[in-house]
Parts: C-alpha cells; sequence; structure tokens
C-alpha cells in the first residue's frame, strides 16, 4: 500500500464571476493511501463536489494540483472514473451497451473481442445487474441505473474512484442495499474510493477516513476522522455498537456545532 | 357462482364496446364531422362569389374536375401506347423488307398528365429537401459544438432566414443558367433551379434546431464523454447526435413543410413542369374549368404536404428512443 497513492497538493480554485472571482476552495491538501475508502462530508455548497471534480480533472485548479502515483494529472481519464449523482447513462443504449461504450474506449486495443464480452458481463455481475442486460435506462428503476453506473465505472479499472452522491437520488431501502453491494465489491477489489455524502451512518459505515469540510468561501479541510472499525461491518450490529456512535457524534458535532449549517449563521 | 361470472363477463364485454366505441368517436366519427361541416360551409361560400371566370368552384365542381383529370390521364396514357404501337409495327415492317434498313425510334412527345405532375413535385421537393439536408445538419453540429464558430456564423443565419423564396428565385436562375449546361433530361434547369431554391429557404429550420439540440445536451453526458477520452469523431457518433436528434427531426419536419410551399411558388416561377405550373397553366388558361382544377391541385398539395409531414413523423418515431416523449 503506498502511503501517497493520490495527494491533493495545495489545491485552490477561484471561478471568476460578474463581479469579484470566487474563490471556492483554498489551501486543501490531503494524502490516500491505495485501496482506502475516503468520505467527503460536509454542508451544501462547501465545494466538496469541486474538490471531486478537480480530482476527476473536469475542473482545473486556480492553484496547486492532483499528484497520482507520482505523476500530476490535470485532466479527466478513464483512470479517475467518476460515478454521477444522476447516473449519467446514455438513454439511447442498454444497459450492455453503455458499460461496452466505456469498456471499448479503454480496452479496445488490448482485449480481444470475447475477452471484452465476458469483462463486461463480469461487471454487470458484481452489480447484480446480470438479469437486465438489454434493458434500456428508461425500463429500469433509480437503483438499477446507479448500479450500472457504478459497473460502468468499475469496468474501467480506474485508479481511483469518484463517486459524487451516488445513492443521494434513492430511497433508503435501495440506498442501503447498495452501500451493502459497495462495501462487498470493495472488499473483492480493494478499490480506492472517494465518495461525497450526506449521509453521516453511510460515511461511517462504510469508510476508512471521514474528510469533513468546512464551508465556503475559501473551504478547506476542517477535520479528518479515522474510523477504525473492523471489516467486514454488519450495519445490524453496529447500530449498537459504541464506537460507532462514538464516531457519528464526532461528525454531528462538528458538522451542527463547529461548522454551523451558513443557513442558521444568517438567522443568527 | 356461475351466473356471478356470467353477469361479469357480459358487463365486462358491454364496457369494452363501449370504451372501444368511444376511441373510434375521437378517432374517426370527430373528423368526419369536421370535414363534413367544412364542406358544408365551403359550397354556401363558393354559390355566393361570382368571378370572371365563373363560380367560385364548390365542392362538386372539384369533384367533377378531379375525375376529369384522372380520365385524362388514362386517355394521354392510351394515346402514347397506341404511338409506340404504331411505330413498332411500322419499324417490323421496314425492317421485313429490308434487314439492314435504319429505323427510327422517336419518344412520344404528349403531354405531361396531372400525376406526372404530382410524381415531377414531389422529385424536386425530394432533391431540394437533400441538399438542404446535407448542408444543414453538419453546419448545426458543428455551430452547436463550437459557441466561437456559432457567432460567427449566426448573423448570416439570422440574415438570410427570413427571405422568401420568390427573392432568390431571379439570382438562382441566373446563375443556374450561366453555370449549368448539362442536357440531361432529369437534370432540366427549371428542375434545378427549383430545388435549389426550395434548399435555400428550407434548410433554416433544421440549421436552428439543430444547434439547439447539440447545445442543450445533458451536461453529464459530456463529462462522460470526457472522462472516458472519447474522440471527436466517437462523440459525436455516440453522444451528440443520439442526444439531439428528436430536435433534428423536429427541424427535417419544419423543413420539409417549408420546403413543400416553397415548392409551389418556384416552380410557378420557374416553369418546372409540376404542380405549381400546372395551376399557373390553367389561370393563364383562363378557361370556365380552370378555377376548379386549380382547387382540386390546392387539395392535392394539401393531402401531398399531410403525407409528407405524416411520413416524417413515422420515421421519427422510429428512431425515438425516449418513451416519455409524446409525438404528434
Amino acid at each position: 500500500m503506498q502511503n501517497r497513492y493520490l495527494e491533493i497538493s495545495q489545491v485552490s480554485i477561484e471561478f471568476p464571476t460578474a463581479g469579484e472571482p470566487y474563490r471556492a476552495l483554498q489551501n486543501v491538501n490531503m494524502s490516500i493511501q491505495q485501496g482506502e475508502f475516503i468520505s467527503l462530508i460536509g454542508h451544501s455548497g462547501c465545494g466538496k463536489s469541486t474538490v471531486l471534480n478537480i480530482i476527476a480533472g473536469l475542473y482545473q485548479a486556480t492553484e496547486g494540483g492532483i499528484i497520482l502515483e507520482g505523476r500530476e494529472v490535470n485532466e479527466p481519464g478513464p483512470d479517475r472514473a467518476v460515478v454521477f449523482q444522476n447516473h449519467a447513462l446514455l438513454p439511447w443504449l442498454t444497459v450492455y451497451q453503455n458499460v461496452e461504450l466505456a469498456v471499448k474506449s479503454v480496452f479496445n486495443s488490448t482485449k480481444s473481442k470475447t475477452e471484452i464480452r465476458a469483462w463486461i458481463e463480469h461487471n454487470l455481475q458484481l452489480v447484480d445487474m446480470q438479469h437486465a442486460l438489454h434493458k434500456l435506462p428508461g425500463e429500469i428503476s433509480g437503483g438499477m441505473k446507479q448500479r450500472v453506473g457504478i459497473a460502468r465505472c468499475l469496468a474501467m479499472q480506474p485508479k481511483v474512484l469518484l463517486m459524487d452522491e451516488p445513492f443521494g437520488a434513492l430511497d433508503a431501502l435501495t440506498r442501503a442495499h447498495l452501500q451493502d453491494s459497495l462495501m462487498e465489491i470493495q472488499t473483492q477489489l480493494g478499490n480506492t474510493v472517494i465518495m461525497i455524502t450526506h449521509d453521516v451512518d453511510e460515511a461511517v459505515l462504510l469508510s476508512d477516513r471521514i474528510v469533513m469540510m468546512s464551508n465556503g468561501p475559501a473551504a478547506t479541510i476542517g477535520e479528518i476522522l479515522h474510523v477504525e472499525l473492523d471489516r467486514p461491518r454488519n450495519r445490524l450490529a453496529l447500530a449498537e455498537d459504541a464506537n460507532f456512535n462514538a464516531y457519528r457524534q464526532q461528525v454531528l458535532r462538528f458538522l451542527y456545532e463547529k461548522q454551523k449549517n451558513p443557513a442558521t449563521k444568517t438567522a443568527a | 357462482m356461475l351466473a356471478k361470472l356470467q353477469q361479469l363477463k357480459t358487463q365486462v364485454t358491454f364496457a369494452s364496446l363501449f370504451i372501444r366505441y368511444e376511441v373510434l368517436a375521437k378517432a374517426i366519427a370527430l373528423p368526419c364531422v369536421g370535414i363534413i361541416m367544412f364542406i358544408f360551409l365551403w359550397q354556401i361560400t363558393a354559390s355566393n362569389i361570382v368571378t370572371s371566370l365563373g363560380q367560385f368552384p364548390g365542392p362538386g365542381d372539384v369533384w367533377s374536375q378531379s375525375k376529369v383529370l384522372v380520365t385524362e390521364h388514362y386517355q394521354e396514357r392510351d394515346k402514347a401506347q397506341q404511338f409506340y404501337q404504331r411505330q413498332e409495327v411500322r419499324n417490323t415492317k421496314k425492317r421485313a423488307n429490308n434487314p439492314e434498313a435504319v429505323v427510327k425510334i422517336r419518344q412520344y412527345t404528349g403531354q405531361a398528365t396531372y400525376f406526372d405532375k404530382i410524381i415531377t413535385s414531389l422529385y424536386t421537393v425530394a432533391f431540394g429537401f437533400f441538399i438542404a439536408t446535407i448542408v444543414a445538419i453538419p453546419l448545426g453540429i458543428v455551430c452547436g459544438l463550437s459557441d466561437k464558430v456559432y457567432r460567427a456564423v449566426n448573423p448570416i443565419i439570422q440574415v438570410f432566414k427570413p427571405v422568401s423564396p420568390l427573392a432568390w428565385l431571379p439570382l438562382v436562375t441566373i446563375v443556374v443558367s450561366a453555370t449549368y449546361t448539362s442536357t440531361d433530361p432529369y437534370f432540366e434547369k427549371a428542375f434545378v433551379t427549383s430545388a435549389v431554391t426550395v434548399a435555400l429557404c428550407c434548410l433554416w429550420p433544421t440549421v436552428v434546431n439543430t444547434i439547439v439540440g447539440v447545445a442543450s445536451i445533458d451536461r453529464d453526458l459530456i463529462d462522460v464523454s470526457r472522462v472516458l477520452r472519447l474522440s471527436t469523431f466517437v462523440h459525436i457518433k455516440a453522444i451528440v447526435i443520439p442526444s439531439a436528434l428528436p430536435l433534428i427531426f423536429t427541424g427535417l419536419r419544419l423543413s420539409l413543410a417549408t420546403g413543400w410551399m416553397v415548392l409551389i411558388a418556384a416552380e410557378m416561377l420557374a416553369q418546372n413542369p409540376g404542380l405549381g405550373k400546372f395551376i399557373w397553366d390553367e389561370f393563364q388558361n383562363g378557361s370556365s374549368s380552370s378555377l376548379s382544377r386549380i382547387m382540386v391541385a390546392v387539395i392535392t398539395i394539401g393531402i401531398i404536404g399531410f403525407i409528407l409531414d405524416h411520413l416524417m413523423l413515422m420515421i421519427q418515431k422510429r428512431f425515438s428512443w425516449d418513451r416519455q416523449a409524446i409525438l404528434r
């Protein structure tokens, strides 16, 4: 396990606006080990998605940069695959074809046709979607669409898996199922994952470290919490675990005491 | 128990019959009522308008003239057939007398029938629409993808969009006369002039709609394309075109409708032997049946326009992946 697999080094970003340029992030620094599961949590508008987009290469930082395995990266690529909040599946392609598009653009020259086919089916099986290979996104539920989105990213064999509130648009039961699936896949494949979430329970359940961000503008990393719970983690067992609840409390305290929600700040 | 089931069965049959009749009513009866009312009003209005060429044609006159046009068509076809038969007999006799004789094979130079004119019009509009499409869609895609190109090209689009076909016609005629010197019967000057005029006027709806379609692709899908590092060609083929297709089809439908309208005007002035020329000739002719024949042409133009639009709609439905979209 490399200690500095992914490094976010003194990242700041400024957006040009009609008036003053808006400084969204200021001096964000973080090192991530290979195989770690990191959650990024914070109030709305604090710049979590911006950090993720900068790591993904979809935005360019105005200062600082991202270093992956010792090399700077500032363009999007399949080595930092992104799972979007709104699945972003191509609505005119079937489930199979959506994953195929990703696999073909990454592996067309290195894998044979039969290998590609087997690889696509393997990844869809990982997310339990092998029964709906030839359905269009319009014919499957929200949870299933998100599974396909995850399968598409896993099929690219990314170095880092970036997830932007992947379960935010889903109901609680589907969310629980997908969280369990994600933990299983994580155990199997050992991916490095950075996930943005609003759900404190989700963050504590899934992550190795929770990164709590301060509010914008000029947001930065507030606190980093190491979650030292044994894997595999069972949500029902953990609900009564003292450590789990202590971690939860710490995150909640950060969010609601140390960093007041901007909406309540103006009221006070 | 059985009796209850029987009762339920009759109730369900009644309900389904009722529903079926309601659906039939909406689909057929109401349109029929509309058409009958219109014909009725038409008859009343027509009998009150008297012109220098006789009374304004009512539905009865139009019906009898359409039958006349059909008869004329078959008569003309008969004449042509007889001409060719006589020619064949003559030539066989000549060759029988002298195997070395040179035989003359001449084309029948009769009049084009009404249905020939319809075919000419359709052929012209198809050609013009085809030219317009192959220019408009690539132009729309490039403008939609690049804001800079759009800003450069947009003033040209806005200025030429509102120009009437009748304003283009003199310029197109002169240019075609000067540059087009082919003697190919399928590509006569009048045909080219009409087709080019149609193309010039009907490319704008497709351009504008394609630009809007391409520019309004879901941002997430563009991000997916960036993460996958798709080449420009694959990006356009796999994401841009399917995403913009609904709006491109809207543009194509509008273009075809505009093109069909423009065609009739262009044909009148360019003298392309289609429906436009038919109307113009009848008007110049000024006989007692002219107005009725013109009215037949008007209705034909309308019905063909409707069929063309319906054809485009069926093609659009075939390519549409969005179950939620209601296509009319």
